[in-house]
């Protein structure tokens, strides 16, 4: 990081220290690693991409020069392909299922993925044409991975699609909920526009329930798609919550992915509560804006953090402090309103009759005092109740239940596919995962509309 | 220690690697230099009359991110004048008098112009002669060269003409741009050679630039044929060495060319009947210092296997080397993969399945674990599935017990006729 030991950080230093962080390959750099691919017959490595991405294929494309057949053999089965191949967990997907795990050394599947898709994008391919108008209409509701998916494939199958996002761009997560330094906010925006390429609109800053009701889509389409992912991170419910110096995680990520920089993290003692991938943005984030201490509090171990492991090395490598067995209970202020102090508790794991799983539970008279000069708050996201309401729609705690095909809920014309259906404990939620069931619901949707209009024709 | 020195033909080398007469030999400096990296000889850059040469000259064949393996020049002899090449030679053998320099040469097919530079040359001190019969490019053209080496009569004559004046060893070396190279290399024989040299490289096309739609190499937008030369061609050569070797009728000594790029390679032209070898392209990709790697990797191998000399390799593998005819068809091999060294990237399926006999089935155990396993009743024993394997190990192929005695086509033909006539 540029000069933290400075009060302040130079325009400079802030657009360095939010940079890309991860080099991508030269053409040679490119070249040789996709001759090391094997081409596999039946590869694992397809098996294990949620999308299905022809990976041999697309690798070999690469080793013979024919990089616009590469990037379109990647976008064609993911349409966010170009920010897979940068926050896929990819040592547990395809390169953890390449053969070569068991002699040598796993194909940077990801990093290969990434070099195509960013010739794509430099050289201004057009990949897909919008198929002939159908005359039905979608309305698709969040324009993150799963919606951009679906209208994608609808939008390719002749269908009149209209994206209702609440932000002011779309591209979900991607565009806003993860950190640049692993996906530079550029990348999300191409995959949105490959997608209004084919004729989709997406209208922005438009909050359904708020600014058009769910009786009006419901009337005016022929079938929606719920894809509004998941909300703010919830309250901590201790003291002090309201003080000068308190952060919800996801909004810190959002500001600088607009590259507003806060400044008061210069010199700072930083603590985030949780250990997912959000609270490691959170930590990582708040080390380039130059806090001095950077610490992730668990109230569980090392075993049970939900960062992915590159997530966890990312951080460490930023010098980012981990305290396990940790959950604060209160915060206390100074006289101007700042936080100043957290007063935390121990945790020690012990088995409880809930479920199988260790339950952290407070070891009696271990409160000790942090001090800090800022908190942020990744203890995961609350749902989108409000919406769900609207339409109507059965879920359970916030998760909209789904039929596990059609992706039907249990309205009749209203889908619903990404985070919004992701049940904590069953599968990940990933951005991949996401693309792949907005494609999933995109055919299931094409399939019962041609099939009620062929019970039309025989009516 | 195995003894790595060599007498071939008469001349005598610490190791049997000499640098090929070519673009390395072309100075007494890059031999010198070659020398003080440890090489046993060179055959000095074709003496001829000077010529005049082209740009650009080379061009490679580059193989799935492998560069050169296989190379392509349509430089000629020696541009430079003979007597600045006669005192190079004359200092480079002073300096190393326990190496091997081979004058090349090349002149028209005639009596007088042999003499006159076979006398000439050796009046400096060589250990040996190399005639250039197939340069195929340029040279031929001029009627030298491969123009020569491909008319087994001018082939004698050329070598007699030579012979007839040479104090010292004379090696006729052959073009592979011909149909048979073993009548070229009895007609050497028979013209009086000491040795054959093979083999010169072989007439190509390096490739065309697809954006200019120029060939490779080209000089100013026009393009020639060019010789062949590098690790693609070794298989080449290595069957033109080990035809002539086997021919009852053929009795000198081979010095073997082509492709030649690690110890492993010597051995086995050595094997298949070569006396020594001559290098060229690999140098060529890697500089003089890859002489160390070809010196101790021989030496290692013979201790290995316990073989006292090099010299002992010549041959040995000459008479395993036969007609098609004379091949036991009653013998049986099949795969099998070894499950615990496989990785399972399924290519030897593809390739049984998709272009081969259809043998080898993906199979799932009883724990959900994928594994592959051939069905030796259909596997025709092709190598085709451990040739694609990318796992050293993961596919043997195995000798089956015979239940026949051995038969081959000519004895099957021969018992037929036997059985018809009665």
């Amino acid at each position: 990081m540029g000069n933290l030991l400075h009060n302040l950080l130079t325009d400079e230093d802030l657009e360095k220290n939010f940079a890309e962080s991860r080099p991508s390959y030269n053409a040679q750099g490119a070249f040789d690693e996709a001759n090391r691919c094997l081409y596999c017959y039946d590869a694992p490595c397809i098996k294990a991409c949620p999308t299905g991405i022809d990976i041999p294929g697309f690798i070999k494309k690469i080793a013979s020069g024919n990089l616009e057949g590469s990037a379109k053999a990647i976008m064609e089965e993911n349409p966010i392909g170009a920010s897979c191949g940068r926050v896929c967990p990819t040592e547990v997907l395809c390169e953890g299922a390449c053969v070569l795990n068991d002699s040598t050394s796993p194909i940077m599947i990801g990093d290969l993925q990434r070099y195509a898709t960013d010739w794509s994008i430099r050289n201004e391919q057009v990949m897909f044409k919008a198929g002939k108008r159908n005359g039905k209409r979608i309305a698709i509701i969040g324009g993150g991975p799963a919606g951009l998916s679906a209208a994608r494939e609808l939008g390719r199958m002749g269908y009149e699609v209209t994206i209702f996002e609440a932000k002011n761009e779309a591209g979900g997560l991607d565009t806003h909920g993860i950190v640049p330094f692993r996906l530079p906010k550029d990348i999300s925006l191409w995959e949105v526009e490959q997608v209004e390429n084919l004729g989709v609109e997406i209208r922005t800053n438009t909050e359904v329930g708020k600014d058009v009701s769910a009786t009006d889509l419901v009337s005016s389409y022929d079938a929606i798609i719920l894809t509004a992912g998941m909300s703010k991170v919830p309250m901590l419910n201790i003291g002090g919550e309201d003080l000068k110096g308190v952060y919800d995680a996801i909004d810190l990520v959002e500001e600088v992915k607009n590259e507003k920089y806060p400044t008061e993290f210069v010199g700072k003692r930083v603590a985030i509560i949780g250990a997912g991938n959000t609270a490691v943005d959170g930590a990582t984030t708040s080390v380039r804006l130059g806090a001095d201490n950077v610490k992730i509090l668990y109230r569980r171990t090392e075993a049970e953090m939900s960062a992915y492991d590159f997530e966890y090395e990312f951080a460490k490598q930023d010098n980012v402090e981990f305290r396990w067995l940790i959950t604060p209970k209160r915060i206390i202020g100074d006289s101007d309103g700042y936080v100043k102090q957290l007063e935390c508790v121990r945790m020690e794991l012990k088995e409880t009759e809930f479920d199988g799983r260790l339950q952290p539970v407070e070891i009696e008279g271990s409160e000790f005092m942090m001090d800090l000069d800022i908190i942020i708050k990744a203890i995961g996201q609350t749902r989108h109740h409000q919406l769900i309401d609207e339409f109507g729609l059965e879920h359970h705690n916030g998760v909209v239940k789904v039929d596990n095909e059609t992706y039907l809920t249990s309205h009749p014309k209203v889908y619903a596919a990404g985070d919004v259906i992701f049940e904590k404990g069953i599968g990940e939620a990933m951005a991949v995962t996401a693309a792949q069931e907005g494609k999933e619901t995109a055919y299931a949707i094409h399939q019962q509309l041609n099939e009620s209009n062929e019970s039309e024709a025989q009516v | 220690m195995a003894d790595i020195s060599i007498n071939f033909a008469g001349i005598k080398s610490p190791n049997p690697y000499w640098l090929a007469s070519a673009p390395p030999t072309n100075t007494g400096y890059q031999v010198q230099r070659a020398f003080e990296a440890g090489w046993g000889g060179a055959v000095w850059k074709t003496l001829c009359e000077p010529v005049l040469n082209v740009t650009s000259r080379f061009g490679a064949h580059h193989f799935n991110g492998q560069r050169v393996a296989g190379f392509n020049n349509i430089e000629l002899v020696s541009d430079r004048p003979i007597e600045e090449n006669l005192k190079e030679i004359y200092e480079t053998k002073k300096r190393f008098p326990d190496r091997a320099i081979i004058a090349s040469l090349m002149v028209e097919p005639q009596r007088d112009k042999f003499h006159e530079i076979v006398k000439r040359v050796q009046d400096v001190g060589v250990d040996g002669f190399e005639l250039n019969l197939g340069c195929p490019h340029g040279m031929s053209e001029r009627g030298m060269g491969s123009a020569v080496g491909q008319h087994p009569d001018l082939v004698e004559k050329s070598t007699l003409y030579a012979k007839e004046v040479a104090e010292v060893p004379v090696i006729t070396k052959l073009t592979p741009n011909i149909t048979d190279i073993t009548a070229t290399a009895k007609a050497a024989e028979r013209g009086g050679a000491d040795a054959v040299s093979m083999i010169n490289t072989i007439n190509s096309l390096m490739g065309v630039d697809l954006d200019t739609w120029n060939t490779t190499p080209n000089v100013n937008g026009m393009g020639a044929h060019g010789g062949y030369s590098g690790p693609a061609v070794k298989p080449i050569a290595l069957n033109m060495i080990g035809e002539c070797a086997r021919q009852p009728e053929f009795n000198i000594p081979i010095s073997g060319i082509g492709g030649i790029s690690t110890w492993q390679d010597t051995v086995e032209f050595m094997l298949m009947g070569s006396g020594n070898v001559q290098v060229c392209t690999a140098a060529m990709h890697h500089g003089f210092s890859i002489i160390d790697d070809l010196t101790e990797g021989l030496s290692n191998y013979l201790d290995d296997k316990g073989v006292a000399s090099v010299s002992e390799l010549v041959g040995k593998s000459v008479e395993k080397y036969t007609d098609w005819s004379e091949l036991d068809l009653n013998h049986r091999m099949v795969a099998r993969i070894n499950n615990d060294i496989c990785i399972n990237c399924n290519k030897c399926h593809i390739a049984c399945e998709d272009t081969a006999h259809q043998c080898i089935d993906m199979l799932v155990d009883g724990n959900g674990k994928e594994y592959l396993e051939v069905r030796e009743d259909d596997c025709v024993g092709c190598n085709l599935c451990a040739i694609v394997c990318p796992v050293e190990g993961a596919i043997d192929m195995i000798d089956l017990e015979p239940t026949e005695p051995p038969m081959s086509w000519n004895q099957r033909e021969s018992a037929l006729q036997v059985l018809n006539s009665k």
